[in-house]
């Protein structure tokens, strides 16, 4: 192996590294606020990357409809919920939220049609249409689990994650979609060349990552949402709807994973079932964090990148072994640290 | 409990196969059911009664079929000569990831079994030995005496004799001394471990007890199926199996059976019905599947099992009969007449939380047949010293001796080990085990049998006298009407006197008593007093944190009193009571 190929493997597990970071950020985020190990986060990469590439391709993605799905699902459950106190206003409100925005979205696809739009467009619509699933789905399924242990909760994630796997098939059928490359160009920077999709990618994580922080630290919400994270008690006591964090939280992660599915389909062929792997590898850099530190996620997520990049080269057969197994020193070293620890909380 | 029945049932089932006219698909299914059950027994017990959660068992479902397939195939063994081969070597990898994965504190260990589940199942597909994706076919049937056991009919009698002997021995194993041990794992198992349970070899023993489980259903499936691939070992199968536990009742043995027949027959039925409603290439029975579970943990969390037995029993408990046994437990020998040292003897002890100092430099002694009090304010560091004492908490400094023993540092087993035996501020029961089976984990380390006994009912002279010897202590507090209700069904006042009696059930030097009155009826502390004094008589020593000052100065020979982590006085309740430090210490000062 000489300089060349090693900068090219660093490069390519620095690319993958900046999306597992990503989906790391957005499981400790769903974890610290809800305290569901949010096994789904892949799905939502696998819907964003082929509702993106299916857009691009001037198709109507079926996760359009799928949305309206869940948004009647969600009306459904709220409607119900409430049934003894339902009030017309209450109920505008409910429709406009469940009902209306998944409509409306539908409607500027269909009328966008198949004519060729800019890369941005493509890539909020695709927000606009994976993003909503998050606070959906936390609605239908892990709102009325409310005091649930975290058991309970992971359960309901594995479950919520097989049926979107079924519903991915159902909604995109079994091809596989790629994406053109997002920046086609690219940077040479002395002996290293730098792919435009590569120069995406980092722009983007480096975005989003100061976007958050500045969320957290900057806006009323994202403060509230930090309190909830940090004393969900607390925080009620405050007067902070935990529910309404834990939508925020839901729709950052599915637009997290949007995201990462937007950047990830120009560099591989995506399917219905490509998230599940992915989703991984983010959780094994999350975990590295104790699920818990957004800092020591983003180094793992890093790491984890490049560790898959050589394992592909010099044992490519056993690079999803070498990465999962990452995991396990990083679990003894928690557990020798929580030796006396009693797990009575959980 | 509602056991003889049920083994009726599966003995019914067992004669179905014999019945003519039965469609070959219904032995398929049952076959599947039984092969599934037997995994998800050994779940029920790792992660209902165990507390510990594991998505990845179907791998060693894996680790069963593969290893029978390769020394039927490769090395020509008779199935039945690799039985004890694939016990082994799955057993072998199950100790070899249990040491590993039951040290995990909370969500890490569900994670950690992801972890080896999903790298076993890539390394099933990838390994040049195991025929990579295609697997290994042409494994030989089971044959008796030359007669081939290859048709589904037959698999189904092995099966389920499996089965039914499987479920027996982990009854068995329930309940019994380890098995108690292994269900006072969930919720932290601290108490269990005050009371001699080991709790890292007690969580290791589930663990590869559950992975032989899947082994042999690894195994019986290899030889069903006559050809293995990777496929039915993934993570998705594994979180199946855990589907099947949580759907069926996570804490109950048969409803691993309940869970296990559910789900085979609830995927089978999606598989022909939905198609029929939806179109065949929508594969919607998994989206059905995902919902039913999820409605399944949003209203009945309990699973299924618990409600069939509700509507059998109508909600009633079984009114056990007082145990009896014809020999007692032997008792702990007699400290050494002539003794004149203290029998617990606290010695400068301190300790500090980070900068906090809980407790400082405390000393005092506990003789044998006195009765002790330790009283101070809230926040005077009692609780820490009780926790010093009986090593929950290790020592910053100073020493804590007990019959002559230096403890090690937070040891609760070498406490229990010398005769100390404790309550806890807030009770640690077991809720759903009965008061007798609580007390008698009290009594965990005055009997041996071990796991292999209790699975063969071995035990069961033993078992008598340690339940015969719960039942006495149970009727010296008073309870012998509660024996066989739920623990957690009683008032918080009875939960404190079960704890007295699952610690009078060690058979204690010394009993440390965390604040026993709380909660409890003004005529219940007169008979708890009385109890006290009893115990001294028999020449008992009894420390305790208390706050009802009626209650401690009535009983107590001496009290020792802290504030702020330090002591501020010790003697007899009257010198106490006109002490002028405590009475700054409880009034505040007077300026």
């Amino acid at each position: 192996m000489d300089a060349t190929i090693l900068l090219f493997l660093v490069q390519d597990g620095l690319t993958n590294g900046a999306i597992y970071a990503l989906l790391g950020f957005a499981l400790v985020l769903l974890f610290t606020v809800t305290r569901t190990i949010f096994i789904p986060q892949g799905d939502f990469v696998a819907y964003g990357a082929l509702t993106y590439a299916l857009l691009r391709a001037g198709h109507l993605p079926g996760t359009v409809k799928l949305l309206a799905v869940f948004g009647a699902t969600a009306l459904a459950v709220e409607l119900w919920s409430r049934r003894r106190d339902l009030t017309p206003g209450f109920i505008a409100t409910q429709c406009a939220t469940k009902l209306g925005v998944p409509l409306a979205i539908w409607a500027v696809v269909a009328v966008l049609g198949a004519a060729p739009r800019p890369v941005l467009l493509d890539l909020a619509l695709t927000i606009a249409i994976v993003g909503p699933m998050g606070p959906y789905l936390y609605r239908i399924v892990f709102q009325p689990l409310g005091g649930a242990t975290v058991l309970t909760l992971f359960i309901a994630a594995v479950a919520v994650h097989i049926a979107l796997i079924a519903l991915g098939l159902a909604f995109f059928g079994p091809e596989g979609q790629r994406a053109p490359a997002l920046i086609a160009t690219s940077l040479k920077l002395g002996p290293v060349v730098v792919s435009g999709q590569s120069l995406a990618v980092y722009a983007t994580t480096i975005l989003l990552t100061a976007a958050l922080s500045a969320f957290f630290a900057l806006t009323l919400r994202g403060k509230a949402l930090h309190a909830s994270a940090v004393n969900a008690l607390g925080a009620r006591l405050v007067g902070i709807d935990t529910h309404v964090s834990a939508k925020i939280a839901f729709a950052l992660a599915a637009t997290i994973g949007a995201v990462s599915g937007v950047l990830i389909v120009p560099m591989t062929t995506i399917y219905y079932d490509s998230g599940f792997v992915i989703g991984l590898k983010g959780f094994v850099a999350a975990i590295f964090g104790g699920l818990g530190s957004f800092i020591i996620t983003g180094i793992a997520a890093f790491s984890v990148g490049i560790v898959e990049a050589l394992a592909s080269f010099f044992a490519s057969s056993f690079k999803e072994i070498i990465v999962f197994s990452l995991i396990i020193p990083v679990l003894l070293v928690r557990s020798a640290r929580s030796h006396h620890g009693d797990d009575e909380d959980h | 409990m509602t056991r003889a029945p049920l083994v009726a049932l599966l003995a019914v089932l067992l004669a179905l196969a014999v019945v003519p006219g039965i469609p070959p698909f219904w032995i398929t299914l049952a076959n599947n059911i039984g092969l599934a059950a037997l995994v998800t027994l050994g779940l029920v017990l790792l992660t209902g009664v165990g507390g510990m959660t594991s998505f990845g068992q179907a791998a060693f479902v894996g680790i069963g079929a593969y290893t029978t397939a390769v020394l039927t195939t490769v090395y020509g063994l008779s199935p039945w000569a690799s039985l004890p081969l694939v016990l082994l070597v799955t057993g072998f990898v199950a100790a070899l990831l249990g040491l590993m994965t039951v040290r995990l504190p909370g969500f890490y260990l569900p994670l950690g079994t992801i972890a080896w589940g999903i790298s076993l199942y890539f390394l099933f597909g990838k390994l040049d030995l195991l025929g990579r994706y295609d697997g290994i076919g042409g494994i030989p049937p089971l044959s008796i005496a030359g007669v081939s056991l290859a048709s589904p009919q037959a698999m189904y009698v092995v099966i389920w004799l499996m089965v039914l002997a499987a479920f027996v021995a982990t009854g068995n194993l329930l309940s019994s001394r380890t098995g108690r041990a292994i269900r006072a794992l969930r919720g932290g198992g601290s108490a269990a471990e005050s009371f001699g349970v080991d709790r890292a070899r007690t969580k290791l023993t589930v663990f590869i007890y559950a992975g032989l489980l899947a082994g042999l259903s690894g195994w019986l499936y290899a030889h069903l199926q006559r050809s293995v691939n990777p496929t039915p070992f993934g993570l998705g199968i594994g979180i199946e199996y855990l589907f099947m536990a949580v759907l069926g009742g996570a804490g109950h043995i048969w409803g691993a059976l309940v869970g296990a027949g559910a789900i085979v027959l609830l995927k089978d039925l999606l598989q022909r019905v939905t198609p029929m409603l939806v179109g065949a290439d929508l594969q919607m029975e998994a989206v059905v599947f995902g919902a039913i579970i999820v409605i399944m943990l949003q209203t009945a969390r309990d699973g299924l099992w618990p409600r069939l037995v509700a509507l059998y029993t109508g909600g009633h408990h079984r009114q056990l009969a007082v145990p009896q046994a014809d020999s007692p437990l032997p008792p702990r020998p007699a400290v050494a007449p002539g003794l004149t040292r203290r029998l617990l003897e606290v010695e400068a002890a301190s300790k500090n939380f980070g900068g906090l100092m809980a407790v400082k430099q405390v000393s005092f002694g506990v003789s044998a047949g006195e009765i002790v009090v330790l009283i101070g304010p809230n926040g005077a560091g009692k609780s820490t010293t009780f926790n010093l004492i009986t090593g929950v908490l290790g020592l910053s400094s100073g020493k804590v001796s007990f019959d002559g023993h230096v403890l090690a540092d937070a040891s609760p087993r070498q406490a229990a080990a010398l005769g100390m035996a404790r309550t806890f501020q807030h009770v640690k029961l077991v809720p759903d085990m009965t008061v007798l089976e609580n007390v008698a984990l009290g009594a965990h380390r005055r009997a041996r049998a071990g796991t292999l006994r209790s699975l063969l009912r071995l035990d069961r002279a033993e078992e008598a006298r340690i339940l015969a010897d719960a039942a006495r202590q149970i009727d010296r507090v008073g309870l012998t009407e509660h024996l066989s209700k739920p623990a957690g069904s009683l008032a918080l006042g009875q939960q404190r006197l079960v704890e007295i009696a699952r610690a009078l059930a060690l058979d204690p030097r010394l009993i440390l008593l965390d604040e026993p009155a709380a909660g409890l009826r003004h005529f219940e502390k007169q008979a708890l007093a009385e109890l006290l004094s009893k115990l001294r008589a028999e020449g008992l020593s009894v420390l305790l944190v208390e706050h009802d000052m009626g209650f401690v100065m009535g009983l107590a020979d001496r009290i020792v009193v802290l504030n702020f982590g330090t002591l501020i006085a010790k003697g007899t309740p009257a010198e106490i009571r006109t002490h002028p430090a405590v009475i700054e210490a409880y009034l505040g000062g007077t300026e």
